[in-house]
């Protein structure tokens, strides 16, 4: 049978704040345990919850800038479990009038397709803390200074058809925040926690199947893998006469594999009501508009704006776009290089090629890049101007990642310099053609294909320094005469 | 609605509650009636009324965006009934898994 993959995510973006969100302890990653729970954090008697005026902010942000409706009125409730990193008993979240309703991403899945994927909701809740089960005498360990941090859940709808449109839309999501603002989007450290939805059903039918949720898949990778994993599971389950049970599932990264956490029946009856330490979140329509005025220049304003002030094809500008520091990158580079478009389509070039290709390889962010928007740009002017070609540029870039410097001093000190003196390339060619004569007879009677083999020849002997437009023209010229 | 005796003792696992065997008739009872009284306001017609989120008639006031609180863990690690290495410990939860 062909089945058809249907996917929603649940994506908890940790908001950058300085305060927790109901709470005035700090937020910072990475302190001493439990030196950032207050007495609000650790849920004890008597005190209130009071929520953090930036929250609201970012949360807005978040919705005007996916197209979304954001409400005037949204109301705090509690979801009552019990487990020890939930100090309260209960966490405060948002449940029937969350802060943002309804909204839209496109995601691009390659060159020429992309895809809307709707949002169904974002609300405003607290995190738990962090329980840790190494032995202590048979107890566990909790830490809260995690708990009462701002996250904004964001759910989309059921719109993904597979593990790859799924990260397309994931990415576009992170992009998203970090061109906001409104999240450091550090999926290491947390911040960009991403739940999946997963469920397959007949191809062509219309109902949907059963699904299960695989909790905290924490990199790009993994969510592709762990989905992939869900489906063939279910597949399997399905043809061989089983059923999928709803529930909740842990992706393992080092097994890669999915497993059963906690059977959803029990574990899902969170008893929500209004929280009664909270009132109703009211927000002004002028305040909306105040904010949407705020708005930085989203991704796909960005990417219209690159094809236009640069003349980038699409694909280009979207690929440029698609993180903030990559674009940043990108204009740093273009702004220092100047010289108009031709100088752009070539910045663009280097950015997604060799940088791109040097970063993957180091597993490195472009924001981590050792070779500088700065030190690219010098580089790619004396591409501009002649001073070096393409095939040097790219034994530069090498020198430049491998031990810095400036592409300047490193054209003095190695002698990189392009050879563009007509009366010298000629020289070398003649040399060129008068130790080949073999080749040059073959090449006269007809055996065009030999050109390249005396283009190699001259470029071999100039080091790779010689203007290839020129020797191609006077070799040619030579060859044919 | 009537709440069954099964009823009683999923909501007081819930709730971690623990009560007596010979206690849940009354719970069933006293529990079903609450619901009897929530069916007896169902009957008004509330098709205009916005549900009420709060007794009081105002908003929510909104705070800075600061950090004024200092670090108070040996204070409250004082009251905990155990803590070690800056961690307050509490019995083993361990997630039922099939694995």
């Amino acid at each position: 049978m062909e089945w058809e993959v249907v996917i929603g995510l649940e994506v908890h973006a940790q908001l950058a704040t300085q305060s927790k969100i109901f709470s005035g302890a700090a937020t910072a990653y990475g302190a001493e345990p439990n030196t950032q729970a207050c007495m609000i954090d650790l849920g004890l008697p008597g005190v209130l919850p009071v929520l953090n005026k930036d929250v609201v902010r970012m949360a807005t942000k978040f919705g005007l800038s996916v197209g979304a409706k954001v409400s005037q009125r949204s109301v705090f409730a509690r979801k009552n479990y019990f487990y020890p990193d939930l100090p309260k008993g209960y966490q405060i979240s948002q449940y029937e009038l969350p802060i943002v309703e309804g909204g839209q991403l496109e995601i691009q899945l390659d060159e020429n397709t992309s895809k809307v994927i709707g949002i169904t909701r974002a609300h405003l809740e607290e995190d738990a803390g962090k329980s840790l089960h190494e032995d202590f005498h048979g107890m566990t360990g909790i830490d809260l200074n995690r708990a009462g941090t701002p996250l904004l859940e964001i759910v989309s709808e059921p719109d993904m058809r597979s593990a790859k449109e799924a990260v397309a839309y994931l990415k576009a999501l992170h992009s998203l925040v970090r061109y906001l603002g409104i999240c450091d989007g550090n999926m290491q450290e947390g911040s960009f926690r991403c739940d999946a939805n997963v469920s397959i059903r007949p191809k062509g039918q219309k109902e949907f199947g059963t699904r299960t949720e695989t909790k905290n898949v924490n990199s790009f990778r993994f969510v592709e893998r762990a989905i992939n994993y869900e489906v063939d599971r279910q597949i399997d389950l399905l043809e061989s006469g089983g059923k999928v049970m709803q529930e909740t599932r842990l992706y393992d990264a080092n097994k890669n594999q999915t497993r059963t956490m906690r059977s959803k029946e029990e574990a899902n009856d969170y008893r929500y009501f209004p929280d009664p330490d909270l009132l109703p979140l009211e927000i002004s329509s002028e305040y909306i508009e105040e904010v949407r005025k705020e708005l930085p220049e989203l991704p796909h304003e960005k990417r219209q704006r690159f094809q236009q002030q640069y003349a980038l094809n699409a694909y280009d500008a979207s690929v440029l776009v698609s993180s903030l520091d990559m674009a940043d990158y990108f204009e740093a580079v273009v702004n220092t290089v100047g010289s108009g478009n031709k100088a752009a389509k070539l910045v663009a070039n280097w950015v997604m090629g060799d940088l791109s290709a040097a970063l993957n390889k180091d597993l490195l962010d472009i924001s981590e890049s050792p070779v500088k928007a700065s030190q690219l740009a010098g580089l790619i002017k004396r591409i501009v101007d002649n001073t070096i070609s393409g095939k040097i540029a790219k034994i530069i870039f090498e020198t430049l990642w491998q031990e810095g410097g400036d592409t300047d001093s490193i054209i003095e000190k190695q002698g990189l310099k392009q050879i563009t003196d007509t009366g010298a390339i000629e020289k070398i060619i003649d040399e060129v053609i008068a130790s080949n004569p073999q080749q040059l007879e073959q090449y006269r009677s007809g055996k065009d294909k030999l050109f390249g083999f005396f283009v190699g020849q001259t470029m071999q002997a100039t080091k790779g320094k010689a203007n290839p437009q020129q020797v191609n023209e006077l070799l040619k010229k030579k060859l044919d005469g | 609605m009537s709440i069954s005796e099964s009823d009683v003792l999923n909501i007081a696992h819930l709730a971690r509650l623990e009560i007596e065997t010979t206690d849940i008739p009354k719970y069933a009872q006293d529990l079903s009636s609450i619901l009897e009284l929530v069916e007896q306001m169902q009957t008004q017609n509330t098709d205009q009324i916005v549900p009420m989120a709060h007794p009081l008639n105002a908003t929510q006031r909104l705070r800075e965006d600061n950090v004024t609180e200092p670090n108070q863990r040996d204070l409250a690690m004082a009251i905990a009934p155990a803590a070690e290495a800056g961690l307050y410990l509490v019995p083993k939860v361990i997630e039922e898994q099939d694995a």
